[in-house]
Parts: structure tokens; C-alpha cells; sequence
């Protein structure tokens, strides 16, 4: 790919202490990320996906910090970002972000209205009159009916997906280039979560933003996405469009992930689970990580830590399955299953 | 809201009037010579006895004097002291003490709040860090300490080395309060302190403020605009009552200072069966309490939009 990315990750490390231990919660992940496009990470719960991506914006927790790698936007390295100060020439002004659970992102005892107001005043330098009425215009476009009402009324008087909107006009308010959705839709409805996917689409195109989706639905990711990341225990692990991770997958988790589609289960089967745990963060880890849960694991998987290996340009995945030196080895039947069946319906 | 306030208000009355007859029938139980003085009970011959308690109808059936009681109420009369000070209207009595107690502890509370809510914003902003423990040990030497001792050690340090006066006198009314006050705003430092942080730090770590940080505002901006605000609401609810209350005084204060307020006056009344005093004290502290809580929820009515006190029907 010839387009420079906007933002490009390289080898961060996310250390966390907790009651004096040190647990690494990212090793050295690396990701770039081009403008205009979605990319969804996907992963599960634990394998650092929103780690990393609020270390984008300086919203770790307190006893987490970048150890090591850097992480450039607009050319400057903002893994080295230590005080709120430089923070805040970012977050929310450039990269913005939409929290998980909007039951309890909305302060209760503030005006919607006003929550959003405060985001336009802060970033866009409008005040009273004009800010209020930008925030009118951010409720009207985040699809909130009779603004004018909506804005004087508070959190409680909203439902879930009401709110998620709030939520998504706060971050949006202020045109951000890349917008980071931290499982926008787990909190909500079946029904509501695809207007809200129509609804940060829609935004996307229409403020020409750039999309990360952090989610472990990969119904989600085959709607939404562009590109998909997938992360297991603080690495990316395979990274690749769509089509690539959907119909030819390499690594083996990606595999396993894909076969516990419950689209692709066969009537009367057990539905495929991916089995053991992840590995613990606070040991180090040798070799993959993902061996000790993987059955054809090869020897070296728990020796030597695979690098990356080119499928196509833009399709990589971290598995010595590709190391023309490995033996034979086929993807599994559900992937193939899962290829024949989306060629089936185009 | 008005149709609220005015259910309100009558419900309280209900409470006020429950209050005071239960205390009124109570106080029948007690044997009739505490009507008298030492100096009657002495002197009086059981004829005279009889005869006093016939003229001041205290020998009626309980319903009567109940009713006659309630006539009474209706005109403000709350009757005369019959012990503490003879012969003198109640509504005096605590007239001349009321303004004293409620002097200190007003000026106290106001101390106290500006003081207590300020050292509870500091240790939550500075939470786990040095300002925090600070305040942290502060608030548990006040409670663990008794404070007849560290009230001991303000009338020393007070006294020795700032040569202020160790007892309360009227003359020098200002000068001699400053160290009742200190001693009552010592308590209730820590108390504003203890809840402001810890109401702070309930809020802060809400996903709200997440998403505030997020939003790219500053900890400062956060800490006034968000934490602060939400953290006051709880905290409001008491103060009206806390105020009103100031009225009632302290009992060891007052009395360690030797101060001639309404702290002592009930356990006294109470002590040497001065049954009038003892029915005012009792309606008067009641009333407080129940228009202070009233005054309460109003406010965190006012404060927060979530709480709607009116029964809106069928909602839940």
C-alpha cells in the first residue's frame, strides 16, 4: 500500500503493575492505520485490544504506562506524551473516542445538551449562543428527534441507544480524524446496535473520519469494517481486508475464532470453543502464545516466537504455519465451510 | 411541587403533633410532688399540695388536660418553668439561651463547611498522596480521640499560649467564643472533610468522568464542572437540618466552656423533672428536625434532576 498511514504503532509495550507485580499487558504490538478506512480489532476479553488502543490517546489507567515502541501521529511520537497538557492537544480534538457502556457515560446531573456544548466550547472555540446551537446541530445529526427538547433534558430521560447517540455527538462534536469505538453496541439492543453501526458509518462519511472498531462480534467486523486486526493476549496476531481474514486465515486462533461463528454450525453439532484459557500476562511468554491452547501447535511454537510472515501485500499473520520450512498444513474444514458459504450468498 | 410542599408540610404537622402528645402523656406518668420546688414540697402541707395541683388542673383526666394542653399550644403558650428558673415562661427560658447556641454553632458550621468541604476536595484530588493522608489523620484523631481530651488540649494550647479566655462570659462575648467554636468546628471539619472526599471519590471514579477525560477536558475542569457538583448532592441533603439544629447547641462543649446555651438544657430539664421545659425542648427539637429534612429533600430535589419527589402515578 502506497498511502502513508495517519497513525502508525510500532512495538508498544503497555506494562501495568498491579499489587507489585508487573504484568505486561502489550507486547510489542504494532499497527498502522491509513486515513478514511475501518479497522476493527477483534480479540477476546483480555487480549489488550482496548488497552491498546486508549494508550492512542492517554487514557490508561493510572498504573499502566508505554514501556516501550512508539506511536507516531502527525509526526510526532505521542508513546513519549507524559503530561495532561500534551494529552489534551489530542484527545477529543483529534482522536476522539466512544465508550462501551452509555447507561454510565453520561454525567446524570448535567443537561445532554449541555455535555455536548461543553465538548464544541472546549475544541472549537465557539461560545454560548453559537456552541449551543452547533450542539443542536450535532443532536440533529446523531438522529435525536425534536432537539430543541432533547437538549434541555438529562441522561435518565434517554434510553440506551438515545444515549449511545449522546455519546457518539460528544465525540464527534468536535470533527475528529480518527474515531475509536470501544464496543459501541455491547451494551445495547440487537435492534439498536445496527442503527448505531448505520449511524457512525454514516458520520464517518459525512466528516470524513477514520474508524477503529474494538469489538468481539465478528458479525460486527464483517458489516463495518475494512480492515481487521486480530489480537490475542496483547499481540496483533494476523492483520488483513476483510476478505482476507474471513476467507483465508492463517493463524491458527484466527481459525478458531472463525469456526465459533455460530452462523456456521451444523445442526445437531456442538458449536466448536476455543479451549484452555489465556496465558497469563504476569509470566513471560515463550514461543506463540497461543500454542499451549493450539492441538497442531508445531514444536517450534513453543520455543521460538514466529514473526510475521506476508500472505498477500496487505495480509500478514504472526504463525510459523507460513515458514515455507513447516510441514503441510491445511486450514481447517470450517474455514473452507465458511468460504464455500459466503460465496454462496455473493 | 406546590401541591408536594403542601403534603409535606401537613404530614409534618401530623409528625409534630404525634410527637408531642406521646411526650405529653409520658410526662402524666411522673409523680405530682416534681410540680412543686424543693422549697414547696418542704413547706406545703398535702391540703395546699392537693389544692395547687387542683387549681392548675393537673388532677383532671389525662384526655382533658390533653385537650386543655392543645388550647393551650394554639395561643403559643408553652407554660412556665417550674424548676430550672420559677415561674418564668419557657419560651423565655429558651430564649435567652437559644441565640447564644445557635451564634457558635452557626458560626462554627459556617467555618466548618468552608474548611471541611475544602480539605475533602484537596485529599480527593490528591487521593493516596501526602495532602490526603494528612486529612485522613486528621479525621481519625478527631474520632478516635474522646473529646472531652482534645478538647482539653484546645483549652490548653487556647489558654497558655494564646491567652485567650478559657470560660465563656458575656461581657467578652466574642473573645471567649473563639474557643467553643474551635472545639465544635474541630468535630465537624473532620466529619465535611470524611464525606466530601469520599463522595469525590465515588464520582471519580465513574465512566462519566472517563468519558469527560476523553472528551479532552483538563482534571481541573473535570474536578469543578463534573466531580464536584455531583459529590455536593448527597452532602446537601444534611445541611439544612444541621443548621437549623445548630439551635439545640452542644452539650459538652457548652458545658466545658461553661457556656450558658441550650447544649445542657434538656438533660437538666430532664433531671429535675421540669416537665414544661422538657415539652417545649422536645416540640421545639422535633419541628427542626422534620422541617430540616423537609428543607433537604427539597434541595436535592432542586440538585438533581433524577429525583422527583411528586408521585407521578403508576410510573413504578
Amino acid at each position: 500500500m502506497a498511502k502513508e498511514p495517519i497513525l502508525s504503532a510500532k512495538d508498544v509495550q503497555i506494562q501495568f503493575s498491579l499489587r507489585g507485580k508487573k504484568l505486561m499487558a502489550i507486547r510489542k504490538c504494532s499497527l498502522d492505520l491509513y486515513e478514511g478506512e475501518t479497522l476493527a480489532i477483534v480479540g477476546e476479553s483480555g487480549s489488550g485490544k482496548s488497552v491498546f488502543t486508549k494508550s492512542f490517546v492517554g487514557m490508561l489507567d493510572a498504573n499502566g504506562s508505554i514501556v516501550g515502541g512508539s506511536i507516531m501521529y502527525e509526526g510526532k511520537d505521542i508513546a513519549k506524551y507524559k503530561t495532561e497538557k500534551e494529552w489534551m492537544t489530542i484527545r477529543g480534538r483529534k482522536i476522539a473516542m466512544v465508550m462501551q457502556d452509555p447507561m454510565t457515560s453520561l454525567n446524570p446531573l448535567k443537561k445532554v445538551g449541555k455535555q455536548i456544548q461543553e465538548s464544541i466550547e472546549l475544541h472549537q472555540g465557539l461560545k454560548g449562543e453559537a456552541a449551543k446551537k452547533e450542539a443542536l446541530e450535532m443532536l440533529r445529526k446523531v438522529g435525536i428527534p425534536n432537539p430543541e427538547i432533547r437538549y434541555n433534558q438529562y441522561p435518565h430521560e434517554f434510553s440506551g441507544g438515545m444515549r449511545q447517540r449522546v455519546v457518539i455527538a460528544i465525540a464527534v462534536a468536535c470533527r475528529p480524524q480518527i474515531l475509536i469505538c470501544d464496543e459501541p453496541t455491547t451494551a445495547l439492543d440487537v435492534t439498536i446496535q445496527a442503527q448505531i453501526l448505520d449511524l457512525i458509518h454514516k458520520l464517518q462519511d459525512e466528516l470524513k473520519m477514520t474508524v477503529i472498531y474494538i469489538t468481539h462480534d465478528l458479525g460486527v467486523v464483517a458489516n463495518v469494517a475494512d480492515r481487521v486486526a486480530v489480537m490475542y493476549a496483547g499481540q496483533i496476531v494476523e492483520y488483513g481486508t476483510v476478505n482476507e481474514i474471513f476467507y483465508d486465515a492463517w493463524h491458527p486462533y484466527t481459525w478458531a475464532l472463525l469456526s465459533a461463528l455460530p452462523q456456521l454450525g451444523v445442526k445437531g453439532e456442538d458449536l466448536p470453543t476455543i479451549e484452555g484459557t489465556p496465558p497469563n500476562l504476569f509470566n513471560e511468554i515463550k514461543g506463540d502464545a497461543f500454542a499451549p491452547r493450539n492441538k497442531q501447535a508445531l514444536k517450534i511454537d513453543f520455543v521460538q516466537e514466529p514473526p510475521f510472515f506476508d500472505i498477500s501485500e496487505t495480509h500478514k499473520a504472526k504463525t510459523w504455519y507460513l515458514d515455507p520450512r513447516a510441514p503441510k498444513i491445511e486450514q481447517p474444514k470450517s474455514i473452507r465451510r465458511l468460504r464455500e458459504k459466503m460465496r454462496e450468498r455473493g | 411541587m406546590a401541591k408536594y410542599t403542601i403534603k409535606r408540610l401537613l404530614q409534618s404537622a401530623v409528625t409534630v403533633l404525634i410527637v408531642v402528645t406521646i411526650v405529653f402523656l409520658l410526662l402524666r406518668l411522673l409523680p405530682t410532688d416534681y410540680y412543686f420546688t424543693e422549697d414547696q414540697l418542704m413547706k406545703f402541707t398535702d391540703q395546699q399540695k392537693h389544692d395547687a395541683l387542683e387549681a392548675a388542673g393537673l388532677l383532671d383526666s389525662p384526655g382533658k388536660q390533653l385537650i386543655h394542653f392543645y388550647g393551650r399550644l394554639l395561643h403559643f403558650d408553652l407554660g412556665e418553668s417550674r424548676r430550672i428558673q420559677h415561674g418564668v415562661a419557657v419560651t423565655k427560658v429558651i430564649g435567652s439561651k437559644f441565640t447564644v447556641s445557635m451564634r457558635l454553632g452557626m458560626i462554627s458550621m459556617a467555618i466548618s463547611l468552608v474548611i471541611g468541604v475544602s480539605m475533602g476536595i484537596i485529599q480527593a484530588r490528591f487521593k493516596d498522596k501526602i495532602p490526603d493522608y494528612i486529612g485522613t489523620v486528621y479525621t481519625i484523631f478527631v474520632n478516635a480521640v474522646p473529646g472531652l481530651v482534645s478538647y482539653s488540649l484546645v483549652l490548653i494550647f487556647g489558654s497558655r499560649v494564646l491567652g485567650l479566655p478559657s470560660m465563656y462570659s458575656t461581657r467578652k462575648a466574642t473573645e471567649s467564643s473563639i474557643l467553643p467554636i474551635v472545639c465544635l468546628a474541630m468535630t465537624s471539619i473532620a466529619y465535611y472533610a470524611l464525606w466530601t472526599r469520599r463522595y469525590m471519590v465515588d464520582e471519580i471514579n465513574k465512566d462519566y468522568i472517563k468519558l469527560a477525560r476523553v472528551k479532552g477536558m483538563s482534571t481541573k475542569t473535570i474536578m469543578v464542572k463534573h466531580v464536584l457538583r455531583n459529590a455536593f448532592v448527597p452532602l446537601a441533603q444534611y445541611i439544612p437540618a444541621s443548621l437549623l439544629l445548630t439551635i439545640s447547641g452542644s452539650l459538652l462543649v457548652e458545658r466545658f466552656f461553661s457556656v450558658p446555651g441550650m447544649g445542657p438544657l434538656l438533660t437538666d430539664a430532664i433531671n429535675r423533672y421540669d416537665t414544661n421545659v422538657v415539652q417545649a425542648l422536645v416540640m421545639l427539637y422535633a419541628s427542626l428536625g422534620i422541617i430540616g429534612v423537609f428543607l433537604g429533600d427539597i434541595l436535592m430535589m432542586i440538585f438533581d434532576p433524577r429525583i422527583t419527589l411528586v408521585d407521578k402515578g403508576g410510573t413504578r
